[in-house]
Order: C-alpha cells, then sequence, then structure tokens
C-alpha cells in the first residue's frame, strides 16, 4: 500500500480503538457526580476516592491479591509442564500442554461454570482461594505459551555444550536454562497478572457475592448509575497496562513473544 | 593402551541406521578429520565418541578404559559445537571458565585461567565483554578457548569452521593447526570440506553412507583413493570407465593404459582409472606413446593461476589443469591427445 | 541430556504437580458439569442427582433456539466485519519496523487485557447522551439534538468489534509477521498496484491463516458475556449470557450446565475444524 494511504488506514483504526478510551479518560476528571464529556469543573477528586473510599479501596485490595498471587500459581503449573513438554517427548505430556491451552480458547463462561459447580461441590464458593486457583487455571496458557516459546528458543548444542563441560542435568537447569527463560518466566507472569486484574465472569462465578474485584464492582455499581470513578478505574487499568506491556517490549522481544521469527 | 578405540561402533535411530560397524583406532597426540558428505554419519559418530549418542552396539575405550557407559559430562572431553553454542547470557570470560565454575574453582582461579587461554587464541583482554558484541571470527576463538579450558584428553571439533568466510575459514584452518600441534592435544574434527581435512590432519577419515570409506594420511589418501567415491570426493578426479586387461593394465576404448600397481582384477571386468586433473598432460595431435588418448578441447579456463582445460575423452568430460607457462597453445575444438602418466593412474574397480 | 524419554519416577517428578492440578481443577470441574446437566432441577433453585435429558429437550423450546440464533448471528457478522479491518491493519503493521511496531503492539496488548466490564463501560459512555458522539454530531448540526446511542444492536456490535479487533490483530500477526517480504515485492516487479497486490497476492497466500482466525474470532465472540447486558437490550442477549443468567438468577445449574456443554462441543467443533485447516496447510507445504 501507499505510504501515505497506510499511514491514514492505520491513523483510523488506532483513533476508534482510542476514542472510548479518550472519552473515558474526559470524563474521569469530571468534577461533579455526573459523566460529562468534555468535563466540567475539572478535578482530580475521584482518584482520590478510587484510592480513599472504603467499598473502591476493598475491591481494589482484592483484585491485587488475587492477581499477583494466581499469576504465580499460574506460573508455577505452566513452568514444569512447559519443561517437561521441552525435555522430553511424550504423549502425556503433550496431552497436559493441550488441556493447559484449553481455557483459553472456550468461551470463557463454559470455564466459569465448570469452577461455580465444582467449588459448590467442594464447599468453597465464595472464598478468595477458589478465586485465586480458579484464575490460576484460567489463565495458565498464557505463562504456559511464553515460556515455551523461551524454552525453544534454546539451542539444544548449548545445552549439549554444558553437558560436554561437566555440568549434569541440575546443574544445566541452574545455570543455563533458568536465566535463559527468565524474561519469558517475567512475561508469562505479567500477562497473567494483566488478565486476571481485569477478568470478570470467573471471579464472579466462583464468589461474586462475597469477594468483590474491581471489575465485579464497576459492573454492579453499573446497576445503580454511572459515577466517575469507574472511569477512573478504567483509566488506571489502561495504564498499568500499558506500563507493564512496555517495559516487556523493553526488556524483551515483544514481537517474538507475539509470534514473529526471532530477529536473527 | 593410550589412544582412542572406536570398537566396532553401531548406531540407529529408529529404522535409519546412522553408522555401520565402524573401527577405528586413533594414537595420542594426533589430528584426525572425519570427512564425508551431510548425512555420512560422521557428525553422529563424533557425538557418540563425546558421549551425547549412546552408540546401539560397540565400544568407545579411552587409553584402555571403557567409557560407553560414561556420559558426556563425566568424560571429560572438550567440544566445540557447529553453532558454536556460547552461553548467550555470559561474558566471554564466564564462558571460558564455564566448567571450572561447576568444579567449585575459585573467582581469581576463573580469571587467570580465561585470560590465559584468551591469549591461547590471540584475542586477549575481551573476557569482561558480552558475546553479542563479539564477531564471527572471534566467537570462534572462544569457543575453542572455553573447551580447552579443563585440559580435556580429547579435543572435538563439529564443522566448527561453517559458519565463517572463506578467507577467514582458511586461516582459522592454519591456526587450529598450529595450536594442536603446540598443545599436541588429541583431536578430532569433522568436517564436509576436503580442503579444510588436507589442511590440518594427520590423519583423515573418509565417511559415507554410515561407514568409513577410507583411513590414512591425506596425501596417500589423495593419491590412492580405494574407490570411486574417495576418488571424487578427494580434490577433483577424473574417471574413465574401462575393461581389466593385464596385469596392471586397462582397455579404455580399445586403447591400454597402464596404471601405477598390479590391480588383481579378473580379465574382462569393469573397472575405471582415475587421474587427478594436474597430472594429465595436453599433447598436440598425432603424438606418439603409451598410456595415450585422442580427446578434443570443449573448454578453457585462464584463472590466472591455472589453466583448466576441459575435454572430451572416451564420450567422457575430462580436466587437465596446468600452470599458465606451461599452458599448451590450444583453442576449443581442437584435436589433442592426452597423456596419463602410469604413476598417476589408480585403477578402481567399479 | 541426550534421552527424549523420562526414566524413572524423579524424572517424571516434574510434571506431577501440573497434571494434579490441572486434572483436578479443570477436568474435575468439567466432568461434575457434565454430570449436572443430566441432574433433575427441582423447582426452588436446587437439583437432584439423576439422570434425565430434560434440560437437554429445552434446545427445542424457541426461546433456547432464538438466543442461539442470535448468538451465530451476531458473532458472525462481528468477525467478518474485525477481520475486514484487522486483516490489513496487521498487514500494514507488520510491513513496518520491527520497533515501529512495539508501540502498537502495545497499545493492542493493553486494549485486549481491558476488561469487558471496562469496555462496555467505555462505550456506553461514548454513546451515551451526555458524553457521547451524538453531542459532536449534534453540534455539528447533523441531528437537532444529542441521543443516547446506547442500548442498541449497533451499540453491542459496535462493542463486540472493539472486544475481538486486538485479539484478531494478535492472531493473525504471527502469519503476516513471517510472510516472505518478497512475495509482495515480486507482485510488485510485474506491474501490480499495492492494492492489487494485496487482494489478489496476499489475500490468498494467506487464505488458511485467514479463514482460521475468522473461526477464532467467531468463537472468541460466543464467549462475550457483558456486552449484551451492557450495550444490547433482553432480545440481543447472546447464549453466554443465558448460561450465566439460568446458574445465578435463575438458579437452573442442570440448564446453565446444559447449555454450556452445548457451547463448549459447538467451539470445540469450531476449533477442530481451524486446526484441520491449519495441518492441511502443513501437509501441502
Amino acid at each position: 500500500m501507499n505510504r501515505s494511504l497506510r499511514n491514514l488506514f492505520m491513523g483510523l483504526v488506532v483513533l476508534f480503538m482510542a476514542l472510548p478510551l479518550l472519552v473515558v479518560a474526559g470524563v474521569s476528571l469530571n468534577g461533579g457526580q455526573q459523566l460529562r464529556f468534555p468535563p466540567r469543573d475539572p478535578s482530580p477528586r475521584w482518584y482520590a476516592e478510587l484510592f480513599m473510599a472504603e467499598d473502591w479501596l476493598n475491591a481494589l485490595a482484592n483484585s491485587l491479591v488475587i492477581a499477583t498471587s494466581s499469576a504465580a500459581l499460574a506460573l508455577a503449573i505452566a513452568f514444569p509442564l512447559a519443561w517437561f513438554v521441552w525435555r522430553y517427548h511424550t504423549g502425556y505430556g503433550r496431552l497436559l500442554y493441550g488441556l493447559g491451552i484449553a481455557p483459553f480458547t472456550l468461551p470463557p463462561v463454559i470455564t466459569a461454570l465448570g469452577f461455580l459447580v465444582f467449588w459448590t461441590v467442594a464447599g468453597w464458593h465464595g472464598s478468595i482461594l477458589a478465586t485465586i486457583v480458579s484464575h490460576a487455571i484460567f489463565f495458565v496458557t498464557l505463562p504456559l505459551v511464553t515460556i515455551s516459546l523461551g524454552l525453544a528458543a534454546i539451542d539444544r548444542q548449548v545445552i549439549e555444550a554444558a553437558t560436554t563441560m561437566g555440568a549434569d542435568e541440575p546443574t544445566v537447569f541452574r545455570t543455563i536454562v533458568l536465566p535463559l527463560v527468565r524474561p519469558y518466566l517475567i512475561s508469562g507472569y505479567a500477562f497473567a497478572f494483566v488478565l486476571s486484574l481485569n477478568e470478570y465472569i470467573v471471579a464472579y462465578m466462583v464468589a461474586g457475592f462475597t469477594v468483590e474485584t474491581l471489575p465485579i464492582k464497576i459492573f454492579n455499581s453499573l446497576r445503580y448509575g454511572y459515577t466517575p470513578v469507574m472511569a477512573v478505574v478504567a483509566v488506571v487499568f489502561v495504564l498499568l497496562a500499558v506500563l507493564i506491556f512496555g517495559l516487556i517490549a523493553r526488556f524483551g522481544d515483544l514481537p517474538r513473544l507475539l509470534g514473529a521469527w526471532s530477529k536473527e | 593402551m593410550s589412544g582412542l578405540r572406536i570398537d566396532h561402533v553401531g548406531k540407529t535411530f529408529g529404522m535409519f541406521e546412522a553408522l555401520k560397524d565402524i573401527d577405528l583406532d586413533f594414537p595420542d597426540g594426533r589430528f584426525i578429520c572425519l570427512l564425508g558428505p551431510s548425512g555420512c554419519g560422521k557428525t553422529t559418530l563424533l557425538r557418540v565418541i563425546a558421549g551425547l549418542e549412546t552408540p546401539t552396539t560397540g565400544r568407545i575405550l579411552l587409553d584402555g578404559v571403557d567409557i560407553t557407559a560414561v556420559p558426556a559430562h563425566r568424560r571429560g572431553l572438550g567440544m566445540v559445537f557447529q553453532s558454536l553454542a556460547l552461553f548467550p547470557h555470559l561474558s566471554v570470560g564466564e564462558n571460558i571458565a564455564y566448567g571450572l565454575r561447576i568444579r567449585g574453582a575459585d573467582l581469581a582461579t576463573r580469571r587467570r585461567k580465561a585470560e590465559e587461554l584468551l591469549a591461547l587464541v590471540h584475542l586477549p583482554g575481551v573476557a569482561d565483554r558480552p558475546i553479542s558484541q563479539l564477531s564471527g571470527g572471534q566467537r570462534q576463538r572462544v569457543a575453542i578457548a572455553r573447551a580447552l579450558a579443563l585440559d580435556p584428553k580429547l579435543f572435538l571439533l563439529d564443522e566448527p569452521l561453517s559458519a565463517l568466510d572463506a578467507k577467514l575459514r582458511e586461516a582459522m584452518q592454519v591456526e587450529l593447526k598450529l595450536l594442536q600441534q603446540r598443545l599436541g592435544i588429541s583431536t578430532i574434527v569433522v568436517t564436509h570440506d576436503q580442503r579444510e581435512a588436507l589442511t590440518m590432519a594427520d590423519i583423515v577419515v573418509v565417511m559415507d553412507h554410515a561407514r568409513v570409506q577410507q583411513v590414512g594420511p591425506p596425501l596417500e589418501i589423495y593419491r590412492n583413493p580405494v574407490n570411486a567415491f574417495v576418488a571424487d570426493f578427494i580434490g577433483t578426479s577424473n574417471l574413465l570407465p574401462g575393461v581389466a586387461e593385464g596385469q596392471d593394465t586397462l582397455s579404455i576404448d580399445g586403447i591400454q593404459v597402464a596404471g601405477a600397481r598390479p590391480h588383481g582384477l579378473a580379465r574382462g571386468s569393469k573397472a575405471a582409472i582415475s587421474i587427478r586433473p594436474e597430472e594429465v598432460v595436453v599433447h598436440p595431435a598425432g603424438e606418439q606413446g603409451p598410456n595415450r588418448l585422442p580427446a578434443e578441447v570443449t573448454f578453457v579456463r585462464d584463472l590466472g593461476a591455472s589453466v583448466e582445460i576441459m575435454l572430451a575423452c572416451a564420450r567422457r568430460e575430462l580436466l587437465a589443469v596446468t600452470s599458465p607457462r606451461e599452458r599448451p597453445d590450444v583453442r576449443v575444438g581442437d584435436r589433442v591427445v592426452l597423456e596419463l602418466p602410469p604413476a598417476a593412474c589408480v585403477v578402481l574397480p567399479s | 541430556m541426550t534421552d527424549r524419554w523420562p526414566r524413572g519416577l524423579p524424572a517424571r517428578l516434574p510434571v506431577l504437580w501440573p497434571a494434579a492440578m490441572l486434572l483436578l481443577f479443570f477436568v474435575v470441574p468439567f466432568g461434575i458439569m457434565l454430570a449436572v446437566s443430566f441432574f433433575h432441577q427441582v423447582e426452588g433453585g436446587f437439583y437432584e442427582p439423576g439422570f434425565e435429558l430434560a434440560n437437554y429437550a429445552r434446545f427445542l423450546d424457541p426461546f433456547f433456539g432464538r438466543a442461539l440464533l442470535f448468538s451465530l448471528w451476531i458473532s458472525v457478522l462481528a468477525a467478518v466485519i474485525v477481520i475486514a479491518v484487522a486483516f490489513p491493519f496487521t498487514y500494514c503493521l507488520t510491513r513496518l519496523r520491527r520497533r515501529a511496531q512495539i508501540p502498537f503492539l502495545v497499545f493492542v496488548l493493553a486494549v485486549l487485557s481491558l476488561s469487558e466490564v471496562i469496555i462496555g463501560f467505555a462505550w456506553s459512555t461514548l454513546l451515551s447522551r451526555t458524553a457521547g458522539l451524538s453531542n459532536l454530531v449534534a453540534w455539528a448540526g447533523l441531528i437537532p439534538r444529542a441521543q443516547a446511542w446506547t442500548p442498541s444492536f449497533g451499540a453491542l456490535l459496535m462493542g463486540l468489534c472493539y472486544l475481538g479487533f486486538p485479539y484478531t490483530v494478535l492472531i493473525l500477526f504471527p502469519p503476516l509477521s513471517r510472510l516472505d517480504p518478497e512475495i509482495p515485492e515480486a507482485s510488485r516487479t510485474l506491474g501490480a498496484s499495492p492494492l492489487r497486490t494485496f487482494f489478489l497476492v496476499i489475500v490468498p497466500v494467506l487464505r488458511a491463516p485467514l479463514l482460521g482466525a475468522l473461526i477464532m474470532v467467531f468463537v472468541f465472540n460466543l464467549g462475550a458475556y457483558l456486552l449484551p447486558q451492557v450495550l444490547g437490550r433482553p432480545q440481543h442477549w447472546t447464549l453466554s449470557v443465558h448460561i450465566s443468567d439460568q446458574a445465578v438468577f435463575q438458579s437452573n445449574l442442570p440448564f446453565a450446565a446444559a447449555m454450556a456443554i452445548f457451547l463448549m462441543l459447538f467451539s470445540l467443533a469450531f476449533i477442530g475444524l481451524t486446526m484441520v485447516l491449519g495441518g492441511r496447510k502443513e501437509a501441502a507445504r
């Protein structure tokens, strides 16, 4: 395509994608209770509200606790599995890998309902632990895929070279594999963290009435009328996502992580 | 018993036979080249020696000790990989000292040894640089230094120079040979480049189709190939098919051509003469004498340092190479007579 | 490090823990859900173990048929629109220098990660009377007065496209960024204009990934659950909404489970189809 035509097209698409976010950012600055755009009496008071009002602060804390721990658990499940599938060729390894990919490809309401019946039967319905475990399983796909990409990028001869220099399997793992996949571990964690923070339906079905996360809180508030705090949460989430993915891009090879060939 | 013994080693991958009954003896301190086309099994043989593959049959003995069951990380061998396999997350010095580090050597020892080895491969002062800042030739040297860091009993190299450009490769061949001579370390190099093998090796092992075809010093193999494959793979060779006649002669298109040695073939059996291009002498048409065949010039290449004359002879393409000083006055289409000196003619069974 | 099969228990140890977690918390819940879908619903929000096909028989209701047809219709429509925009967009993106791609990718990822709740909220604000686009249109004099454009079918469709767009870009990114740049160049040297090259060379070459992406986005849209509630009217509720509605508000878990099983088989069939398409392409190489 012609360069200026291409730039125009890409610009329009980005504008369309950014438009709701820009309006939301504007709305978040309203001085009053109402959502107006352009904002009236601009003031950052609703930003303070998010971090001061007890109910919003509580939802924020819940979301952060769930996101940090479920991403860690997802990583702890994904890493050994990704390593095993990379290291050995076994049918059950690949089957488990497929199982790890599945939650993310199916419509989420299915997995959510599965968790709902499971936690009801297990008697943990409504507990934050149940939400954490559910999110870990639901988002295990992300670290699984990124770590597998990272492992696949390791030259087998590098492993063999370490072996000829006297490294046994645990030493190879500690001195070669671990340092080389570390960036992929971090980005896998970050992906799971950001998506857990934003996830609604699983959290809602597992413990929606007892453990209120930010998305649940927003949705519940939607029913009783809009307030600029919702816009504040949206802005904070967008900024957080841009920050985290920006960091991944800064310290890692983002195009390769998303499926382009590696640079060399 | 000192040296490496490969005792009737075979290796199969599923249905594929990568090595068939390899039986070799290498005395200490030699520079050995495993030479052959890709897929001939040379890399598999090297990996079996390194312990990276387990042979299906046979044994590997080092200094008389059976090491077949010893895993790679306890063999104490140094190896340079085709991709070089430098650790991308470690600096040059840390790469070289990796083996020392996992053996628990302290920082000062590691540092000293890395500097020593870098000096040995003519690359001083780069110990603290990351690998990514080195050129291809420098990485090559680091890989060599790293493989030598543990004073290995055997120094193994898998196509070590294949990533370098032609000029650098030639220089490194000489350097590698000089290094080996200085250290006196037993060295095995896998290569598909016959020039590389001839430059460096004390002993060349020519392999094809999972088998050893010929073992010997490079010149011996060059002059006396045992079969058509070896003759063709090592250098350029002219092959003229004919029929065995006398004790040492062959009949090519009804003309008697004598070889260097008695061929021991039954009268009437099919055979071929192998002769190197530089041994073929081109005479004007009508020249008389033994071991001469008529031919026609099809192309002449004046390459400056040498002259290559392509000829049609006995329905075959033939190549003669001379120096510009001895260039016969021939043009495309000229009829000529070729002299094949008996001493240069090797008779091969077909 | 050479053996490719684990020997003995210690070698298999690392896989036991993820296996246990996935089996216990993913396979078992599905098993229970499958069982519940055959259970008997009792008035008052309870169910008792049993085996009956009553829940599946309700699929014959016009209620279910309408919801299913509407879900399929709007999912397909949104998928086609999204592919039509995302494919040329991703193509342009992958033709940029690698460094220039990164801000776009970060932006796309950020939007992808956004909660459906936030997207629904953002669109309902954008289409609202007080803060929305219609103010701009009214200001320009095209309509007499600002008005609310949501809830409506159009708003829901717009929201679904917005939701699916970043996902589609990420699905199309690998095949497009791996496309040999010499293919379009060859077409250009043969005299085709950039636009003709795109439609006559790029699109046919990437037919298989394109079709695969279409199906994936379609399945992804089927999963949209909040947007129909925020941007649509009750008649715009999709199967996903009905499933959660039955489970949470109607307290009819067996029927919700039966619908979820149906939706899962339906999705799996389509995902399987993309794999077959992808597999055939691999085999043809």
